[in-house]
């Protein structure tokens, strides 16, 4: 029996370290291409180490950075675990921005604290109507929702550099030729206040508190557990009673809430107003992908999202000093980002196959290890 | 002005252009039909293409030969092919997360490699015109049809080809098999791994020679993130056309001469504003999607992995 619980203990730590490993394993690969393009690996690590934990600033820096992660990851969690493929963080964080940036440019009376509230609501609000159209195409019109995600990022690209070129266009940027596409400066007023003399901003401290909120949702209220139903099995859902369709709506609808939101914290935390050059990427700086990565290194739990929100987040800024130092370019840590999303994805057989054996093993022995809560086999089986 | 968009000058370009754009679309999207037809949806296209695109247009700019920076992008293509074939396939991964990963590493490798080997945007002289003999001479149809490149006639050959190998062929009834049924397919003794390796191969193949397809084709220069978007497009093409080739050739025309006509729009200087004209083609196939999806039905086994029960 006590060999037993040994062994249980060792795959439940095994399991929570597979992540870790999927990204050494990157790290690895992007080591093995470095030495192909002729730089000291080890020189390089060492300054995307510095550039992202170096300085007090440099770790401000990479927590500013993990911020929209962590919250689009938020949303992430919710809608993977509802089984829906959300793609449209960057088009979700571009319409919460645009309505947060809006909201912050056009009621420059009222105090601040209220304008930053409202803002932050206009970007949940955007994003969640972004999420929300893929939502409602695929539970009623059978649209697959990666698709439309996708065509709606391209949509709200386009619709940026519209706005930003006209209507909402900085009116001294109006005047030149060079027409940058920015808004105007939001007031002083509305800026999100820092938490240490930094560049740290309450950004990041919303995102931890929602991040302890989309657990207890998830996890303590019915609408959480049945998002979740719905993902693990549709049709024992309907047999239940669950609206279906609703439910892939509200995941859809929520995770681009969390998008949205992330949007309006890069515009009201860090830039202080709405700035691209003409892609998506311009203003998000990838986070709707990225976003992605980091939830599911986080296992698509809130609060392990947490950690890998950083992890990611320290990536991305020790990319750029990486870059000054030893002239490797940031792109290489997309690529290991996009390794990380493989190895982590492929490893999960591993951890099915042990789930698997731990349960014929209890089948077993059923009258000494009752199966905990987690344990039990999802309605679909674990083999899916 | 609106007028002279239908001028018999300009209805000719935004024609023969609408032909050209739909170039990168159909190698991708008839590479991603046979992966989708065998129950594998494929999202690393995108990926794929950029790699492609930087591999056709880097050993083109250094060995002066387009067929050999061609080939370079379909291997490269099917090396990818190959890892997400040995992801999905073996380790059965979720298949539209994996993609995502394809994607990110095909999007930073190639700008990496592009900073580290290249570092400024080149030209290089593409394939030449083919003006094929007699049929070139039409006039108005010569132009549209017949005075392409050979990535553009080989593409649309492909559409028949593609269309005789699912349809009549007995790799095709395996292909078509596996998709829709894989175990009664695995206890007829079909080998859904070789299937699926196959075509998941062969879809990162076609989606190399997409990117070479723009990068030594259409615009003959490289640049990063080239491809912006152009194999989701694929992928959403797939579903549109309802995983036929003749429906792949219709959403592919469709959206190429949209776009074209916006790119017209754009050079003639009406006043639609740009952005708006170059969101339609997206909206147009979201409604578009709207309208068909609900009649057909996908594969039935499209992304659930097979596993034998022992």
């Amino acid at each position: 029996m006590k060999r037993q619980l040994q062994s249980e203990w060792f795959s439940r730590l095994f399991d929570a370290l597979l992540p870790v490993f999927a990204t050494l394993a990157a790290l690895l690969i992007g080591a093995l291409m470095l030495l192909f393009l002729k730089v000291n690996p080890i020189e390089a690590y060492k300054a995307l180490w510095t550039g992202a934990f170096g300085t007090s600033n440099a770790f401000a820096e990479t927590l500013v950075k993990a911020t929209p992660l962590l919250l689009v990851g938020l949303g992430i969690c919710i809608s993977f675990r509802g089984d829906v493929i959300n793609i449209g963080g960057e088009g979700q964080m571009i319409v919460g921005a645009l309505l947060a940036t809006w909201v912050g440019l056009t009621f420059v009376n009222l105090p601040g604290w209220l304008v930053i509230t409202l803002s932050m609501l206009a970007g949940f609000l955007g994003g969640a109507i972004w999420g929300g159209i893929p939502g409602i195409l695929k539970a009623y019109f059978r649209v697959n929702e990666i698709l439309s995600t996708v065509m709606m990022n391209a949509i709200a690209v386009q619709l940026m550099n519209f706005l930003l070129r006209g209507a909402m266009i900085d009116p001294s940027q109006a005047e030149l030729a060079s027409k940058i596409p920015q808004t105007a400066r939001l007031p002083e007023a509305f800026h999100l206040p820092r938490l240490v003399p930094t560049r740290l901003h309450l950004g990041a401290l919303i995102a931890v508190i929602l991040a302890i909120l989309v657990y207890i949702l998830l996890w303590r209220t019915t609408l959480g557990y049945r998002i979740r139903a719905v993902g693990q099995n549709p049709h024992a859902s309907r047999y239940a009673g669950i609206k279906v369709p609703r439910y892939i709506v509200l995941a859809l609808l929520l995770s681009g809430a969390f998008s949205g939101l992330a949007g309006a914290t890069q515009v009201f935390g860090v830039n202080y107003r709405m700035i691209t050059d003409g892609s998506a990427s311009g203003f998000t700086g990838g986070a709707g992908f990225n976003g992605i990565v980091a939830a599911l290194f986080g296992q698509l739990h809130p609060i392990w999202s947490i950690p890998a929100s950083v992890l990611f987040g320290a990536l991305l800024v020790g990319a750029n000093s990486m870059q000054r130092v030893v002239q490797v370019p940031s792109a290489l840590v997309t690529a290991l980002n996009g390794l990380v999303v493989v190895f982590v994805v492929s490893s999960e057989i591993w951890r099915q196959r042990r789930q698997k054996r731990r349960l014929t093993f209890i089948d077993q022995d059923e009258e000494h290890a009752p199966p905990s809560d987690k344990e039990q086999v999802s309605p679909s089986g674990a083999g899916t | 002005m609106i007028s002279d968009l239908f001028s018999a000058t300009v209805l000719i370009g935004i024609f023969a252009s609408g032909i050209r754009l739909a170039t990168p679309y159909l190698y991708a999207g008839i590479g991603e039909t046979f992966s989708q037809r065998s129950g594998v949806l494929n999202l690393g296209v995108e990926g794929q293409m950029l790699l492609g695109a930087f591999a056709a247009f880097y050993i083109t700019f250094i060995t002066e030969s387009l067929w050999l920076g061609v080939m370079t992008a379909a291997l490269v293509g099917a090396l990818m092919g190959l890892a997400m074939a040995y992801v999905t396939v073996n380790l059965r991964a979720q298949q539209g997360i994996s993609g995502i990963g394809f994607y990110l590493f095909g999007l930073g490798m190639s700008d990496l490699l592009f900073q580290k080997l290249m570092g400024t945007v080149e030209t290089i002289q593409g394939f030449p015109k083919i003006y094929i003999p007699g049929l070139s001479d039409i006039p108005g149809i010569g132009e549209i049809f017949f005075s392409q490149n050979i990535l553009v006639y080989g593409a649309y050959l492909l559409v028949p080809l593609g269309w005789f190998v699912i349809n009549k062929t007995t790799l095709g009834l395996k292909i078509r098999s596996v998709g829709e049924n894989p175990d009664a397919a695995d206890s007829l003794g079909v080998s859904v791994e070789r299937i699926r390796y196959f075509t998941i191969i062969l879809g990162g193949t076609l989606s190399g020679v997409a990117g070479a397809s723009l990068s030594v084709g259409l615009l003959n220069v490289f640049q990063q993130n080239m491809t912006s978007g152009q194999g989701f497009i694929a992928v959403a093409l797939v579903y549109f056309g309802a995983w036929r080739m003749a429906g792949v050739l219709g959403g592919a025309l469709l959206f190429s001469l949209i776009n074209s006509l916006q790119l017209w729009i754009q050079v003639l200087g009406i006043p639609i504003p740009s952005d708006i004209a170059v969101m339609m083609p997206y909206v147009l196939t979201i409604l578009v999607l709207v309208a068909s999806v609900s009649r057909v039905k996908a594969p039935s086994a499209l992304t659930r992995p097979f596993e034998r029960d022992e």
